[in-house]
């Protein structure tokens, strides 16, 4: 299990990562970041990049930062770089809960957000969050920059609309407002497995009643989504038990699991109920 | 570009303070350089696609799997094994700890484990019961299950404290 | 005072019960400096100059016949020195077994490389020698190997098929029965009949195999590192297989990362290496990948079985029917029909059974060779006996730890004799009050209490239950081992032993027995294992033989260096040799009064080849001692666990979970404690989480470590371990029985029984492991 051979290069600057890309992207040229999901299929020899552009010893690409109501995490940061002081709100908080399920701690301090979003496992923490939360990715290329809304963005099983020659430069979530209400479930094997099935759900009160809701899905289908019949169900309606089971049971209706267990929709149901139950406050099994 | 792809590279690797002036191809990982390179066999390799955590180091303070890191990436960086724990022949508290609560059986994981563990220490000795359960859950042994690994990181703990005293 | 010559069936004194100054005592291991220091001598960590790495080139389909292997590319490779195929190795025959009284097995062993077909993904069908490990890698992937597909087998249950022309795939069926078992069924009062079975999983030991080959011309020596478990048998067949005398072959062990029954067998891998080192005249170095591993390392564990139970009225087994097919994967390899045999052997367990059928099926299938794993056989029949229990209690309205007590062996009844045997020796459980351990488990659990708790928090909608499995384990497997203890000339001590250790305290067990009965301080004894060099003979580490076997040749031969010490010592002291007694490794008077004293090191230079007062004798002051036994000695324990299951996801939570093991005595409590739980941590992931998965063309699914799910810390319960030393075994001067498959042997069949009670549906669980979504499947089914 040793890697297939590769030519690596560790450029300076953005731009002349930027370069290399353009130039070895067409004779299988890759990004390296935190290589966490990479390196191990280059072990396994499923993929065989013919160069590496290691990103890694890039300066300012590691940038948490937060302004115009959006938290844009550069494609450096360290999945163990989210923390709950680090980004302010109910978003901190969401997304320090979240960053505990993914892998273990050496992964975490390696493993990159935007790495696992380019990777686009349909079982990955952050493409849930990223489809759920209505993120968008920031494509750079020496083409210019494009922003790629998360719908758009993951596009089946381990794709992306990311072309060959464009570097994933940011991922940018919306802040959420303070009493913005959330809820996140995974069931996982083991400890730090990949989920079975994940949901979170993100719910915006207003005098008692949920004024909007976002409910997503993950590593049930060929890429993690929201739920809109679900989110529908909820919208302008009080919280209450039979509510939050009922928007449950009618999201599982209407998924389509890409593995043949019959059992997975009961599982998804399940995660999606107690992600909403989380959100709402309301103690449900 | 016009280099093959198995050139080799000449990497200088700084391992428990120690320089070592290597040369290996691009993809020879961190955990095969010091390994066969460097001599240091103290890490050891459990599956090669960072799942058992057996060839856990640190590099500049953090744990990270040394089989999913090329040698080339730690130019620059301090990397440290497990044959750096001891200081002056002195075991360090944590090694002790393992030795006296049998934390081992045939010490294959033993040097990832107390890499981990002393990443962990390092961080916070005071961590609670579930955050230590979370974070040992990084690595695989299969002869101890488990239990003294957490007793004997939970003893090193409290000696450092008794050590240092806040 | 001969120190060499062997005394079989000498009689040496026993140890009195509870513990010694050493023996009996939690003190720390002398293996552990260099493992925590990083200068541990595992496989992959030994190196030669000018060593060439191999690289095996595996089967992609289960079932193949060979049109062509083309490795013409592969050889003009940069750093390639040889790629070798069948043809290469057709004068190496195929890899034995070790025999046992069952026949016809021969024809269905593997050979090194596959010659005409393969049948398995992962058979070694080429083998490329390189300068380094990863061209080596990149070589072999440029091996073209043309295969004809073939029909799979992959359901030992169903008809066998073809395995190679005029053989098929049954060769064997393991048969036991005594008692009238027709006249059982026929008296019954009630039948219980259950299909049952138990999945693959294996060892998967943390350390891959490795194999290391240098052949030293200079001493006409072939000598193969990395090895473990059997190394003096795996030497004999080596030299036999290669036309070389054993003599000529030497066998080191270093470090060894986990054995559990896979490492240390004789494996394809370890003759092409040895006939590579001789033919190239180069050291080569194979070591196993993981992914490698999880396809060619023995797996184990696939059995079904149908078995059937006549009961009486109070729930009394009158006789037990039960046909069973043992998965063993495509070849026979190294233990035979071991598995399949134990499993018929122990299947009767700690209960009295008047009368017992059974049918071993022997089946190959185009899957991993499969062989033992800790616990083999008894892991599969606990789960099938403990179910079937169960089942009884179920219907016939008895509660399952009283249907237990009704037909526990009594300790009265001790020892208990039953017309079977298991790896060739006669079934005689030992020693035993298995009723007693209950008792001590269920109070040490709070049992009871714990059933009231469990009742309240279902009446609040949690899915809770408690199960039980009583387990009997077999150990000390003969017939024999030596050990020699030496005393040298500066009171150093060694134990050459011929045993190997696997990582689990061997040297410091053997270390303990030797000082106790030395007197000297256990923890500066050097202690010799598996090297062929140093001992003509050995019967290594399996079986739970080692504390045992050759723990008692050790008690044995360091008494004997003791008595000779004494004598030597009280010829020069003026005393008799009752008036001293040796301490801290100087002989000194026994009742403590002053007086002159001599040291153990002072002895061996007065023992010396020249010294003059030994003209006629062997000079050392050394012994060897010879155990030999011709039954095993019988372990016994109750596993107790209180699991919860979330009724949204399947998940399984053990939250609790007690091992009670008699053993006889322990002789380090704190490493038998480590055995239990370590044992039972395997168990755990054989009942929930480790399967060896294949696709209906054969193709395995668990080939990482990501499929293949080992559990982690977050996945064990809270343990206790009770270690009892109530029953003794009178087998041995230590009375010591096996600690090391206690921890396993029960927990699928714990497990099981305590999901059927949180899910409230006795017999729900009829295979393992116990996966999530057959019980998601199970909570949405109608009860």
């Amino acid at each position: 299990m040793k890697p297939p051979p590769f030519h690596y290069h560790a450029p300076r600057t953005e731009a002349e990562a930027l370069a290399l890309l353009a130039e070895l992207a067409p004779e299988e040229g890759r990004i390296l970041a935190g290589g966490q999901s990479l390196v191990p299929a280059m072990a396994l020899r499923v993929a065989r990049p013919s160069h590496l552009i290691d990103i890694n010893g890039l300066p300012g690409l590691d940038r948490l930062e937060v302004g115009d109501g959006q938290l844009r995490v550069g494609p450096l940061v360290r999945h163990a770089m989210i923390r709950r002081e680090s980004v302010p709100g109910p978003l901190g908080a969401l997304l320090d809960k979240v960053r505990g399920h993914i892998a273990h701690l050496p992964i975490r301090t390696r493993g990159t957000v935007c790495g696992s979003l380019a990777n686009a496992d349909p079982a990955s923490e952050w493409c849930l969050v990223a489809a759920t939360l209505g993120g968008a990715m920031l494509a750079r290329s020496m083409r210019g920059d494009r922003m790629i809304a998360a719908e758009d963005f993951f596009q089946g099983f381990m794709t992306t609309a990311l072309e060959p020659d464009e570097l994933l430069a940011g991922l940018h979530l919306p802040v959420l407002p303070e009493g913005t209400r959330w809820g996140f479930h995974e069931f996982s094997r083991r400890a730090g497995d990949y989920a079975q099935a994940a949901s979170l759900a993100v719910l915006e009160m207003r005098a008692g009643t949920i004024a909007a809701a976002r409910i997503g899905i993950g590593a049930v289908e060929d890429r993690p989504r929201r739920l809109p019949e679900a989110e529908a169900l909820l919208t302008n309606r009080a919280p209450t038990a039979d509510l939050l089971r009922q928007a449950a049971a009618e999201a599982r209706a209407t998924l389509l699991p890409t593995d043949d267990d019959p059992t997975r929709p009961a599982l998804a149901e399940t995660v999606i109920r107690r992600a909403l139950a989380d959100a709402a406050g309301i103690e449900l099994p | 570009m016009t280099e093959a792809p198995d050139a080799t590279l000449a990497v200088i690797l700084t391992v428990n303070g120690e320089r070592h002036a290597i040369r290996v191809e691009a993809r020879r990982t961190l955990a095969d350089a010091l390994r066969d390179n460097c001599g240091l066999t103290g890490t050891h390799l459990g599956c090669e696609h960072g799942v058992c955590g057996a060839c856990t180091v640190l590099m500049d303070g953090e744990p990270v799997r040394a089989c999913l890191l090329f040698a080339v990436q730690a130019q620059g960086r301090a990397i440290r094994t497990v044959e750096g724990l001891a200081e002056g022949g002195e075991l360090s508290p944590l090694q002790r700890a393992f030795i006296d609560n049998h934390a081992l059986q045939c010490g294959y994981c033993t040097p990832g484990f107390l890499m981990l563990g002393t990443a962990i220490l390092d961080r916070d000795p005071d961590i609670s019961d579930e955050a230590l359960v979370d974070a040992l859950s990084s690595n695989i042994c299969r002869c101890t299950g488990y239990a003294n690994i957490v007793k004997a990181v939970r003893a090193a703990a409290a000696e450092m404290r008794e050590k240092v005293p806040a | 005072m001969d120190g060499l010559s062997p005394r079989p069936g000498e009689d040496a004194p026993a140890l009195a019960a509870g513990p010694g100054r050493v023996v009996g005592r939690p003190v720390t291991r002398i293996e552990d400096l260099p493992l925590v220091r990083g200068e541990g001598l595992f496989a992959a960590d030994v190196n030669f100059p000018r060593q060439l790495h191999m690289r095996v080139v595996r089967a992609e389909i289960a079932h193949g016949r060979i049109v062509s292997v083309d490795a013409e590319a592969a050889r003009a490779m940069p750093g390639v020195v040889a790629v070798w195929t069948a043809a290469d190795v057709a004068d190496i025959p195929l890899i034995p077994f070790r025999a046992t009284k069952v026949r016809g097995l021969e024809p269905y062993c593997q050979p090194v490389l596959a010659r005409d077909r393969v049948r398995y993904v992962g058979e070694p069908v080429a083998v490329v020698f390189a300068d380094d490990a990863y061209r080596a890698e990149d070589a072999a992937e440029t091996v073209m190997v043309e295969l004809e597909e073939l029909p799979v087998v992959l359901d030992a249950a169903a008809p066998p098929g073809e395995f190679a022309p005029g053989h098929d795939t049954e060769p064997t069926v393991v048969r036991k029965e005594y008692g009238d078992i027709d006249a059982a069924f026929r008296s019954a009062h009630a039948v219980v009949e259950l299909e049952l079975s138990v999945g693959r999983h294996s060892g998967v030991p943390l350390e891959t195999r490795g194999a290391i080959a240098r052949y030293d011309a200079a001493h006409d020596v072939l000598e193969l590192h990395g090895t473990a478990k059997k190394q003096h048998w795996n030497r004999d067949e080596i030299a036999r297989l290669l036309g070389r005398p054993p003599q000529g072959v030497h066998l080191f062990e270093g470090h060894v990362g986990g054995g559990f029954g896979v490492r240390g067998e004789l494996y394809p891998e370890d003759l092409l290496v040895c006939a590579a080192a001789l033919r190239l005249r180069r050291p080569v170095k194979w070591i196993e990948d993981r992914r490698e591993h999880l396809v060619a390392t023995n797996h184990s564990r696939q059995q079904s079985h149908r078995i059937r139970a006549a009961v009486d009225a109070e729930g009394r087994l009158l006789g037990i029917d039960d046909a069973f097919f043992h998965d063993q994967g495509a070849y026979v390899r190294t233990h035979g029909a071991r598995v399949a045999d134990l499993a018929a052997g122990m299947l009767p367990g700690p209960y009295r059974l008047p009368a017992y059928r059974v049918a071993g099926h022997f089946r190959l299938t185009n899957k991993t060779p499969a062989a033992t794993y800790r616990a083999p056989g008894r892991y599969e029949t606990t789960f099938v006996r403990e179910r079937l229990m169960d089942a009884i209690a179920a219907r016939l309205g008895i509660d399952p730890v009283e249907i237990r007590r009704r037909n526990l062996v009594a300790a009265a009844e001790m020892p208990h004799a039953r017309p079977l045997d298991a790896l060739g020796t006669d079934v005689v459980l030992d020693s035993g009050d298995y009723e007693g351990l209950l008792d001590k488990a269920l109070a040490r659990f709070g049992w009871d209490a714990m059933q009231q708790e469990l009742a309240a928090r279902r009446a609040a909608g949690e899915c809770v239950g408690a199960g039980l499995a009583f387990f009997v384990e077999k150990s000390g497997l003969g017939p024999s081992d030596g050990v020699r203890v030496t005393v040298d000339a500066t009171g150093a001590v060694e134990v050459v032993s011929g045993a190997a250790s696997v990582g689990q305290g061997v040297e410091t067990a053997l270390a303990q027995i030797c000082a106790e009965a030395l007197g000297v301080d256990y923890s500066r004894i050097r202690v010799v294992r598996g090297r062929t060099d140093r001992i003509e003979f050995g019967n290594g580490a399996h079986a739970s033989r080692v504390t045992v076997m050759s723990g008692s040749a050790t008690w044995q031969a360091a008494l004997a260096v003791r008595e000779m010490a004494l004598e030597c010592a009280a010829q020069l002291l003026q005393l008799s040799p009752a008036e001293l007694t040796i301490r801290e490794g100087v002989v000194t008077r026994a009742d403590g009064l002053a007086g002159p004293s001599l040291t153990l090191a002072e002895i061996a230079r007065g023992r010396g080849p020249n010294s003059p007062a030994m003209r006629g004798q062997t000079p050392g002051l050394t012994a060897e001692r010879w155990f030999w036994s011709d039954h095993m000695a019988y372990p016994y324990g109750v596993h107790l666990a209180q699991i919860r299951i979330d009724a949204g996801t399947g998940g399984v939570t053990v939250e609790r979970y007690l091992v009670a093991n008699d053993i006889g005595r322990a002789i380090n409590p704190m490493l038998v404690e480590g055995q239990i739980v370590g044992g039972l941590a395997q168990g755990l992931g054989g009942a929930l989480l480790e399967e060896f998965r294949y696709d209906p063309s054969g193709q395995p699914l668990s080939t990482t470590l990501a499929d293949y799910l080992i559990p982690t810390i977050a996945e064990m319960p809270e343990v206790d371990v009770l270690i009892a030393e109530d029953a003794p075994s009178p087998l041995n001067p230590l009375g010591v029985k096996g600690a090391g498959e206690g921890g396993t042997n029960g927990a699928g069949a714990c497990i099981a029984s305590a999901v059927d009670d949180a899910l409230r549906r006795p017999g729900a669980i009829t295979s393992l492991p116990v996966l999530p979504a057959h019980l998601r499947a199970l909570l949405t089914e109608a009860p």
